[in-house]
């Protein structure tokens, strides 16, 4: 019982950080019809920068609370400022090309992040300074740490804030109808590279947060850590129905909790034959199962096939 | 001269190129540059693979280097000491091709009705399953060897005459590399060959009928689905085929070889070629194979320009990798060497008003 509970919170944790992340990949997504692959390794940014903003206010001797929120405004503001610029250099010029031209673009993106955070902050992975509270409780169950709390109510605040700013904000207003028809919203006046622009930067925002929980929580960064991130993130958008702003929530707490039950119980289910290194293929045989019988995704609508 | 006759010495000159072009870049560039021209070629017979799913059929396919994997496994489970079998070459290559094409088939069946990049995902999938699976399948039974891989794998050999060695060959001295480079040319050229016959028959033509609008194909009378899945199940053994010659080649297999970052440098490469276009496809391969290569001189250029090396050039490669796929693709996005059809559709997006259906071909509107 006790495990039950410890792995449905674990899943819980990780699926909130996957929804932020997802959160980003939609949103493009819904307006563009782009997979910007970029989007972990903006994730992976946002830990990095907030990292050695941390290192140099232990280094002057802030306190704590105002050093953790002075390295997520920086992390933010760096990852904003990426976020727009590859919008800007990366895909806006290619809005018009074939499909797959922006996906090389962001593939080529996602190398060149890597690459440069690889140069700037070295190979080897990176400690993340213990800032943040480190006590530890037991709630039915469950062992739990501070940081886990703070990232689940870290991730809650800004999925409600999102939702609300999607739903009752003109900004919100406009990437909806923008998402339903470009043409048609610019002709109602709306100015597609703006709300375009402020999409991005919403969305490298929310990754930066995540990537900063991400390391606090595990510790450690690296300059790698975004890929996987962002592939699961992803995987999560689409299992939610991509596009679909509920749908990505839904599927990062899905497939967090997929992957932490699956880690836990993969192993008596087969008797021993397959371990938890089947892990992620668990997670990725969910996520094909649930395709084949929901196409759209969870929650994504149904495509009406052109008569 | 008449056209005909040019068309001849054109491909006389094309032939005697191909077969001098090892002897001539190991002695422009020395000896490790055949081994990338070796590896140009089997990228480009996966290229081409994968052109047919994507670049012919439409259907986006990120996780093409399972079928690869297959391939190279399945080849070295079958020649080499893991479990002491050591059958020939003609026997192993063209199984691993069906084996693939099987894989093909098992991948394609449930996934067909899915659209777009829900069938990326889960192509994306399929392929991690795959690899993890090569990863771990030394427990409870060892097959796989894990992440170690499996080593010693045969050569391509017929009776002593082995591709693994030197071989003396009318009096020319001639190396591994050299030797297998002729073999993959073959296969390549095989590959090539199929291409271009699928790609103007009643299938070739189904295939971009289903790309263009799928509506309208299956309302012209074509099994859809049947088709869609023999799009995957050639591309898949192309992969196959492929994958049997690296084993054979490399001698050494492991589950590193095949994960999806490979399969994102073969998508890159058909779309930085121009997809559906075999000559673009087969430039973008060798283009993308050599680039990397090419940019481990970057430690030169820094003595030359600044007096010492700033940033080791192994660290620089991939960031001007990256950089090099965002320019290519910014400045030639329907790629470098699009199909003709695709140029005038490319010419013509500013005037069609409305276009029929948004497939990965088409300009968005």
């Amino acid at each position: 019982m006790d495990i039950l509970a410890q792995q449905i919170f674990n899943g819980l944790v990780l699926g909130s950080i996957y929804a932020v992340v997802a959160l980003g990949y939609t949103m493009v997504y819904g307006i563009l019809e782009l997979i910007n692959f970029a989007h972990g390794e903006i994730t992976m940014m946002g830990a990095m920068v907030a990292i050695s903003v941390i290192g140099m206010g232990l280094a002057a001797g802030l306190p704590a609370l105002p050093l953790i929120l002075l390295a997520m405004l920086a992390a933010i503001a760096v990852c904003m400022c990426l976020g727009l610029a590859i919008e800007r250099f990366a895909y806006r010029p290619l809005r018009h090309a074939p499909r797959l031209a922006p996906l090389i673009t962001a593939i080529g993106m996602s190398i060149l992040l890597q690459n440069i955070a690889m140069l700037i902050w070295g190979k080897q992975y990176i400690p993340f300074p213990p800032v943040f509270p480190q006590g530890e409780h037991r709630l039915l169950g469950a062992h739990v740490t501070d940081v886990q709390l703070i990232i689940l109510a870290t991730t809650l605040l800004l999925m409600l804030a999102l939702t609300l700013l999607v739903q009752r904000t003109p900004l919100g207003r406009a990437m909806r109808a923008i998402a339903q028809s470009q043409p048609v919203a610019q002709l109602m006046g709306v100015n597609v590279n703006r709300v375009v622009a402020a999409t991005f930067a919403i969305g490298s925002a929310l990754a930066a947060v995540a990537g900063v929980l991400v390391a606090a929580n595990y510790g450690q960064a690296h300059y790698y850590m975004g890929f996987l991130l962002g592939l699961k993130a992803f995987s999560a958008a689409v299992l939610g129905g991509i596009g679909n702003i509920a749908g990505a929530m839904l599927g990062g707490l899905l497939l967090g909790l997929i992957e932490s039950l699956g880690a836990g119980y993969i192993g008596p289910l087969t008797h021993g034959f397959l371990g938890s290194n089947y892990q992620d293929v668990f997670a990725f045989f969910v996520l094909i199962l649930v395709l084949v019988f929901r196409p759209s995704g969870l929650l994504g609508e149904r495509v009406v096939e052109r008569a | 001269m008449n056209a005909r006759k040019r068309a001849w010495l054109a491909a006389l000159a094309l032939a005697l190129g191909l077969a001098v072009l090892p002897f001539a870049l190991d002695g422009l560039l020395g000896p490790y540059w055949v081994r990338v021209l070796d590896f140009a070629l089997l990228y480009a017979m996966l290229a081409l693979g994968l052109n047919i799913v994507v670049g012919y059929a439409g259907l986006l396919d990120l996780g093409y280097i399972a079928f690869y994997g297959v391939g190279a496994y399945l080849y070295a489970l079958l020649a080499s000491p893991q479990f002491g079998i050591h059958w020939p070459f003609w026997a192993v290559l063209p199984l691993g091709a069906a084996l693939a094409a099987l894989f093909g088939i098992l991948l394609g069946t449930p996934t067909l009705r899915l659209r777009g990049d829900y069938l990326a995902i889960v192509t994306l999938g399929f392929g991690e399953i795959i690899r993890i699976f090569l990863n771990n399948l030394d427990a409870p039974v060892n097959i796989t060897n894990g992440p170690q891989g499996i080593t010693a794998i045969d050569a391509v050999h017929l009776g002593s005459f082995s591709l693994g060695r030197r071989q003396e060959i009318l009096g020319v001295n001639v190396p591994s590399t050299v030797l297998y480079y002729y073999l993959f040319l073959l296969c390549m050229l095989a590959v090539v060959f199929v291409s271009l016959r699928l790609e103007n028959s009643r299938i070739g033509r189904a295939w971009v009928a289903i790309r263009e609008d799928e509506v309208a194909a299956e309302a012209m009378g074509i099994p859809t689905r049947n088709v869609k899945l023999l799009a995957f199940a050639m591309g898949a053994s192309f992969g196959g085929l492929a994958g049997g010659l690296f084993a054979s080649f490399q001698g050494f297999v492991s589950p590193e070889s095949f994960n999806l970052m490979e399969s994102i440098m073969i998508l890159c490469m058909i779309v930085l070629g121009g997809m559906g276009n075999i000559p673009g496809v087969i430039l973008g391969a060798v283009l993308l194979t050599a680039l990397p290569e090419a940019l481990r001189y970057v430690g030169d250029w820094q003595r030359h320009l600044l007096g010492r090396v700033v940033v080791d050039p192994a660290d620089l490669r991939m960031l001007l990798f990256g950089l090099a796929l965002v320019l290519m693709m910014l400045f030639r996005p329907a790629g470098l060497w699009p199909s003709r059809r695709r140029q005038r559709e490319f010419a013509a997006t500013g005037e069609v008003a409305e276009q029929e259906q948004a497939s990965l071909f088409d300009a968005r509107r």
